[in-house]
């Protein structure tokens, strides 16, 4: 779905994009206007009243240029915000980051960088094997593992909040290794300036 | 007693002492039966009772007159069962008994000592503990009940009674007047000891790993917050709580002092450290650990004489149980027998006696407890099967709660470690971290 709407350029596709993507690209498209009557156009008065057609005609076309611009930034911006808020995962009993992990990581230091407002907070997790208090700590390291990544990579420090929710928060339930897997991880959240977010160029 | 004699005489132990840790213990309990056979009691009676350690002499509780007596006859029954040290024995109906007992019959059914208790009208209860071989009352105890009759402080006045019985029979106070601490479904709850009376305590939503205070009075406890996790204190008589300053994003595992004016607890932001508090005078807090990087130093537990704390640390590259003095120095590993690269030693409890270390083994096949000998290492195993956390001693030494899978959902458990004896505590949704009170009847 994001990425159909990300490849819309064109108008018809935006607006069929921006209907598929209903709910998450705000305004909807204006209101095309009547079309003009078949006939020839009489001269006089009627001049006034095609004018204002062909001007709305006009205001219709750069509406709908002007929503289809604002829906690719919509999803530009959408796909900027899930790389940024993109769970990385860890092994058993580990807080190192992972090779396959990197490039989520990797990702968001342009984003961070092109948007100085931003504050993000990295919550990292456990599966529920072993102790429950000691997972609290493992949780911490991996949330500070990630942090240390980014701010490696010239992230300021004070951007980024760490804590741990250990096992206490779990992502899929079960004592299945598939479970385990998905709760072993980093959570990020933005905590300010994600209102306004900004695609890198 | 020889060594043999021990070993017959404990058949369901589960522990494998050590040649050397049983001589201790032969030691140790010869000299408590000379003192048991010396000690005079305040009401002038000498105890003629003996008490074997391993054995569990026969009690009989006679019917009981007076308001609730089938009530209290089930309780005291049912406390001295708990206690796994004495048999009781409680034949069903028959009438208080009048005048002078029957010892040849009570000795007959195999009984060593007769309770005879009986509700007053002013509502207390007075019991009269009888020497079956010596025919004669040996201590007399009374206790007031507090109104309503039945309810929380009414059967916990009861179960200080039972205690107190245990203690006339075998020089040991029992463990029947104790409350558990535990969590469930993301808040502290509270049971009595015997199972009863089992509800959350209001305002502790997002608590987890409590502590009791030696007074019985307050609670400290982990809170899981949004932005972290934070040391609380929750007063459950005045029922206020106050925040205990951490050190760094986060805050867990408080443990308190045996002479309950120091907490200690793990703080950290990425790895972490133990600190000391003084919840109470509000000093500033000592730093008793310096982990490197992303050691992690958490999970204390203080000796019963309070100049020792074990702990967690894996500082070797997985967790271990340390040992260290209360103000940091001369750390030590206490858990020094081989491992596997994945496997972990966590949650240790001291024991009261100061003895031993219980702790939790983590490896690929599950999760046991274990208890080790402080003195000479040496191990014993208390469980071996399904998932064992969170060991908690009971104020006798003697028993242990803990969570156990194995019954289906993770619940509360109760091991007597001498005889391997087990009971479950708690029914209904998943139950942990359990935390045994101190005796509640002595400390109010």
């Amino acid at each position: 779905m994001k990425g159909f709407c990300r490849s819309s350029a064109s108008l018809v596709l935006a607006v069929v994009a921006m209907s598929a993507c209903k709910g998450k690209v705000a305004p909807p498209p204006a209101p095309v206007a009547a079309p003009a009557p078949a006939t020839a156009p009489p001269r006089g008065p009627n001049q006034d009243s095609i004018a204002r057609v062909r001007a709305a005609e006009a205001e219709a076309i750069r509406l709908a240029a002007e929503a289809a611009a604002r829906a690719r930034d919509a999803s530009m911006i959408a796909e900027v915000r899930r790389q940024l808020t993109q769970t990385i995962y860890f092994d058993y009993d580990k807080d190192e980051i992972r090779d396959d992990q990197r490039t989520g990581l990797d990702a968001k230091v342009p984003i961070l960088n092109a948007n100085p407002n931003v504050r993000i907070r990295i919550a990292g997790h456990t599966d529920n094997r072993g102790s429950d208090e000691y997972n609290l700590a493992l949780g911490q390291r991996r949330s500070a593992a990630a942090k240390r990544y980014l701010v490696g990579r010239g992230i300021a420090e004070g951007r980024i909040d760490v804590v741990s929710f250990g096992e206490e928060r779990p992502a899929a339930a079960g004592d299945s290794e598939d479970a385990w897997a998905k709760n072993r991880r980093d959570e990020f959240e933005i905590t300010a300036g994600g209102d306004a977010l900004k695609v890198p160029r | 007693m020889t060594r043999d004699s021990r070993a017959s005489g404990g058949a369901r132990v589960q522990c494998m002492l050590t040649a050397a840790m049983c001589a201790v213990v032969v030691i140790a309990s010869g000299a408590r039966q000379l003192s048991a056979q010396d000690t005079t009691r305040t009401q002038g009676v000498r105890i003629g009772l003996t008490y074997t350690p391993g054995t569990r002499p026969g009690v009989l509780i006679a019917p009981v007159a007076g308001p609730a007596a089938d009530s209290v006859r089930e309780l005291i029954r049912r406390d001295l069962d708990n206690g796994d040290r004495v048999n009781p024995i409680a034949p069903l109906g028959g009438e208080a008994p009048a005048g002078a007992l029957n010892y040849a019959l009570y000795a007959q059914m195999g009984a060593l000592a007769v309770v005879q208790a009986t509700v007053t009208a002013a509502g207390s209860l007075h019991i009269a503990v009888h020497d079956v071989g010596a025919a004669r009352v040996v201590d007399v105890i009374d206790i007031a009940l507090p109104q309503p009759m039945l309810g929380p402080e009414w059967r916990m006045a009861v179960h200080g009674a039972s205690d107190q019985i245990e203690r006339v029979v075998t020089e040991q106070r029992g463990i029947a007047a104790t409350r558990v601490l535990f969590e469930r479904s993301g808040r502290l709850w509270v049971v009595d000891a015997d199972g009863a009376n089992a509800h959350p305590i209001s305002g502790t939503e997002g608590g987890m790993s409590p502590a009791w205070h030696p007074s019985g009075r307050y609670v400290a406890y982990c809170l899981v917050a949004n932005d972290g996790q934070h040391i609380e204190l929750k007063d459950l008589v005045a029922g206020t709580t106050t925040r205990v300053q951490g050190h760094g994003a986060s805050s867990n595992t408080p443990a308190w002092s045996p002479d309950g004016l120091t907490l200690v607890f793990s703080s950290g932001s990425d790895g972490f450290d133990l600190f000391a508090a003084t919840p109470f005078s509000r000093e500033p807090a000592q730093r008793l650990t310096t982990g490197r990087g992303s050691v992690v130093n958490q999970q204390p537990t203080f000796s019963p004489d309070g100049r020792r704390i074990a702990f967690l640390s894996d500082r070797s590259g997985r967790p271990e149980v340390y040992i260290m003095d209360a103000d940091g120095t001369n750390v030590d590993l206490l858990t020094t027998m081989p491992s596997s690269p994945r496997s972990k030693r966590t949650n240790p409890d001291w024991s009261p006696d100061g003895k031993r270390v219980a702790f939790q083994w983590e490896t690929d096949s599950g999760i046991q407890l274990l208890a080790i000998n402080v003195r000479d290492r040496s191990v014993s195993g208390l469980t071996s099967e399904g998932r064992n956390e969170d060991p908690s001693w009971a104020p006798d030494g003697r028993h242990l709660v803990f969570s156990s899978s194995r019954s289906g959902a993770k619940l509360l458990w109760i091991l007597d470690v001498d005889s391997g004896r087990m009971r479950q505590l708690v029914r209904g949704d998943r139950a942990r971290h359990g935390a045994w009170s101190p005796r509640l009847d002595a400390v109010r």
